[in-house]
């Protein structure tokens, strides 16, 4: 083999390493959940510079919406978010609350949100802060099928995301999933709060969180509770019950619960 | 200060065009409008002036002097359009131009007309290009408006040096003046024919038989004090244009012009250290349209890159695409608003440059989707869930977010409001309370019924009463969740035994409300 071969191969091998490599640099970093089961199928956390989807059924909406939230809060650090969102999702299933949103532990005054006529406009708008990488989450909300959303526009967006690290959510509400290119596609339900009586209290938010696709790994399915104070998911803080409470114990000692401010 | 005015008479624009083949010439034709329940003639065309008709003449004697009239009724909506357009296109001349109902413009030459190669010939590029187009015109250049449009009234093309103009309008009937139809013939009653002669005479006189309104418009017509004129835009803190000898047509042509009009206007405007906050570019074309499209900007801009982004993005977005037509022979790029920019050396921290990024990403969406689009959220001050948050355009309220206080939430506890709110609380269909003020056994939204298994609550939150007249009712709030884990905000419209009571003190079902859905 002549030189100028072996220089020209060389070269080559070098560009590729380099477009590997700066894929790759991005795509390690992992932002772990909290949730220790979610984790390690997760092989140490969500992907940064990846897609992830979020799909739930039309009355689900606000816990897929809480979840994602979740996601954004977990892997933007602190970071400006950009929240993308059809003007019909808005009137289906309401405005995203900003005393909501920092009451699960996420800063209002990080947030920016687009509202976009169509998803024409909200694909390009989410491409285009995808290349901004001072975000730290863009999120892009859509309600119902769309056909505009197909495997050229999920690459584009994971390309997009791939060169800057930014992450994309994709939250899809009364949607069914097709394939795309996304690094992992969850399915959310609401879970029931902890066992008790009728007038105890609240838990804090809880997921039934299904993972259906995971590009680099298993998938499999949880029960997840969002902690506002530390904003992060873990398994649910409530006991589970193991054997039935003796019947002449006091009721406070027996549901353990207590009562909380109403207002 | 020069001015000139161009004086249209608009019935040439809403004649329809000739028929081919149709012999127009000789058949005289008038436009008329209705004053006073008769019609009289609005304008008409030389063949009817000729004929002897004149402007106010009724439409009956009209046709009596000349029966093969040609009759069209006047637009005035048509016309004002006609005259918009027209003064539109007479951007190009100068940025200064002011609209003189109901046919009439001015424009401020000061400091244009060289570019024009002198005064004179500029009057004749105006004039000329208005005639070709069908319009009968009429201009004049003066030191002050009124006399520039004194002039228009009896003769066109003058231009009149500094200090002549009491010579120039001197000679010129009364009429010319346009005051009003009283006081013009009141002075020919009194034997005064010319302004020549009025104005030989003492002022006081005169005031005092028709108004110091006329005497103020006798001066200004004879070059004494000047009437301000009120051009139709404002005038931008800077310009710069390219003109083209040949029309350019094509997007990528159009690209690149666009590109050194943003160099240009950069340059000039670092001279002074200025950056621009609100940008136009006027696109002009050959046949007389004229096309404006507007960006603005979060922070001010200050370099051509970002211009040149901003109008791609715009004009990618437009859902009437940019039509050259024949081509545009003027582009131009202005700078409306402009603000003086701080240059500071960048240090390491962060933090400030990404905010700049996000600025110019939210003004780079908003030159797309349009600013009102993009908003950030501030948070208001009342009970009033709905109320509580405003979206304000994030392209001029980003700094003032960033120290928003909002309510501090309250460690360990979950959340107490919900994540998506309803702009309008959405009615539930409850049949019955466990107690007349508890919370619901089970309730029906959106066609599904659900269960209420949890319940938290009341939280009561009484209306502004203060804000508003009439009555407003309370409401207690529950959070509750059904079998499924859904949990809703729902809340109870009124008091039992207190405001939910009818005039005969009989009480009255209350409505229930979902508001909000909980994560």
């Amino acid at each position: 083999m002549t030189s100028a071969r072996l220089s020209t191969l060389a070269s080559l091998r070098g560009h590729i390493e380099r477009l590997e490599a700066s894929n790759e640099a991005h795509a390690l970093q992992r932002i772990a959940l909290g949730h220790a089961g979610a984790d390690a199928m997760l092989k140490g956390g969500l992907a940064k510079a990846a897609v992830h989807e979020v799909f739930a059924e039309g009355h689900q909406g606000a816990s897929a919406t809480g979840f994602i939230a979740g996601l954004a809060g977990r892997l933007a650090a602190r970071k400006p978010l950009v929240w993308v969102r059809q003007d019909f999702s808005e009137i289906e299933s309401g405005a995203l609350s900003m005393s909501g949103l920092s009451e699960l532990g996420l800063d209002p005054r990080l947030l920016v949100t687009v509202r976009a006529a169509d998803i024409d406009n909200a694909l390009r708008t989410t491409a285009d802060a995808l290349a901004c990488d001072a975000l730290g989450a863009v999120i892009m909300e859509v309600w119902g099928e769309s056909k505009q959303l197909d495997l050229v526009a999920s690459r584009k967006l994971t390309l997009a995301s791939q060169s800057s690290g930014v992450p994309a959510l994709l939250l899809r509400l009364a949607a069914t999933p097709l394939p795309s290119t996304a690094e992992t596609r969850w399915i959310v339900r609401a879970a029931h709060s902890p066992p008790g009586a009728s007038w105890s209290t609240w838990g804090a938010p809880l997921f039934d969180a299904q993972l259906v696709r995971n590009r680099h790994g298993p998938v499999g399915r949880w029960i997840m509770e969002w902690k506002c104070d530390e904003c992060l998911f873990s398994e649910p803080s409530y006991p589970q019950p193991v054997a039935a409470t003796p019947a002449h114990r006091p009721d406070q000692a027996a549901t353990g619960a207590k009562q909380r401010l109403a207002g | 200060m020069e001015r000139a005015l161009t004086r249209i008479a608009s019935d040439d624009a809403i004649r329809p065009p000739p028929q081919a083949g149709e012999v127009k010439k000789e058949l005289p034709s008038v436009v008329v409008i209705k004053q006073h329940n008769a019609l009289v003639i609005h304008s008409l065309d030389d063949t009817a002036a000729r004929s002897g008709l004149s402007i106010g003449l009724p439409l009956a004697n009209a046709r009596a002097i000349c029966p093969e009239l040609t009759v069209y009724d006047a637009d005035e909506a048509a016309d004002a359009k006609t005259l918009n357009d027209i003064a539109d296109w007479c951007d190009r001349f100068t940025p200064l131009v002011a609209l003189d109902q109901p046919y009439g413009l001015f424009l401020d030459i000061t400091g244009c007309a060289h570019l024009f190669g002198g005064e004179r010939a500029m009057l004749q590029i105006v004039c000329g290009a208005l005639t070709r187009r069908g319009f009968a015109v009429s201009g004049a250049i003066a030191s002050t408006s009124v006399c520039a449009r004194t002039l228009t009234r009896h003769s066109s093309g003058r231009s009149i040096e500094d200090g002549a103009e009491a010579e120039a309008v001197a000679p010129l009937p009364i009429s010319a003046l346009g005051a009003d139809d009283a006081i013009t013939k009141g002075l020919r009653r009194a034997g005064l024919k010319t302004i020549g002669d009025v104005a030989a005479r003492a002022r006081h006189e005169i005031a005092a038989r028709f108004g110091a309104a006329f005497t103020t418009r006798l001066e200004h017509a004879l070059g004494q004090g000047d009437a301000p004129i009120s051009p139709r835009k404002p005038l931008p803190d800077y310009i710069v244009e390219k003109r083209f000898p040949e029309p350019i047509t094509t997007e990528p042509v159009i690209a690149m012009m666009l590109q050194s009009l943003a160099k240009m206007l950069v340059q000039a405007m670092d001279k002074q250290g200025k950056g621009a906050r609100k940008l136009e570019a006027g696109f002009f074309r050959t046949d007389g349209a004229v096309r404006t499209l507007a960006v603005e900007t979060g922070r001010a801009v200050t370099k051509p890159e970002v211009i040149d982004r901003l109008f791609r993005e715009r004009l990618d977005a437009l859902s009437d695409p940019l039509d050259p037509g024949f081509g545009f022979d003027l582009i131009r790029l202005s700078a409306g608003r402009t603000e003086i920019v701080v240059q500071q050396q960048r240090d390491l921290n962060a933090h400030v440059h990404d905010n700049d990024e996000l600025a110019a990403l939210i003004d780079r969406i908003a030159a797309r989707i349009g600013g009102k689009r993009v908003v950030v959220h501030l948070p208001e001050d009342t009970h009033i869930p709905e109320r509580a948050v405003l979206a304000a355009p994030a392209q001029h309220h980003l700094a003032a977010t960033s120290q928003a206080a909002w309510p501090a939430r309250t460690e360990g506890e979950p959340p107490l409001r919900p994540l998506r709110l309803f702009e309008r609380p959405e009615p539930i269909k409850v049949p019955f309370a466990t107690v007349p003020d508890g919370p619901p056994h089970h309730f029906t939204w959106r066609r599904a019924t659900h269960q209420v298994v949890r319940v938290e609550g009341p939280e009561r939150i009484a209306m502004e009463w203060w804000q508003r007249d009439g009555k407003v009712l309370t409401r207690d709030y529950f959070r509750v969740e059904d079998e499924q884990g859904l949990r809703f905000w729902i809340f109870r419209d009124g008091l039992y035994e207190n405001e939910l009571i009818d005039e005969d003190g009989k009480p009255v079902p209350a409505n229930w409300f979902v508001h909000g859905l909980f994560a």
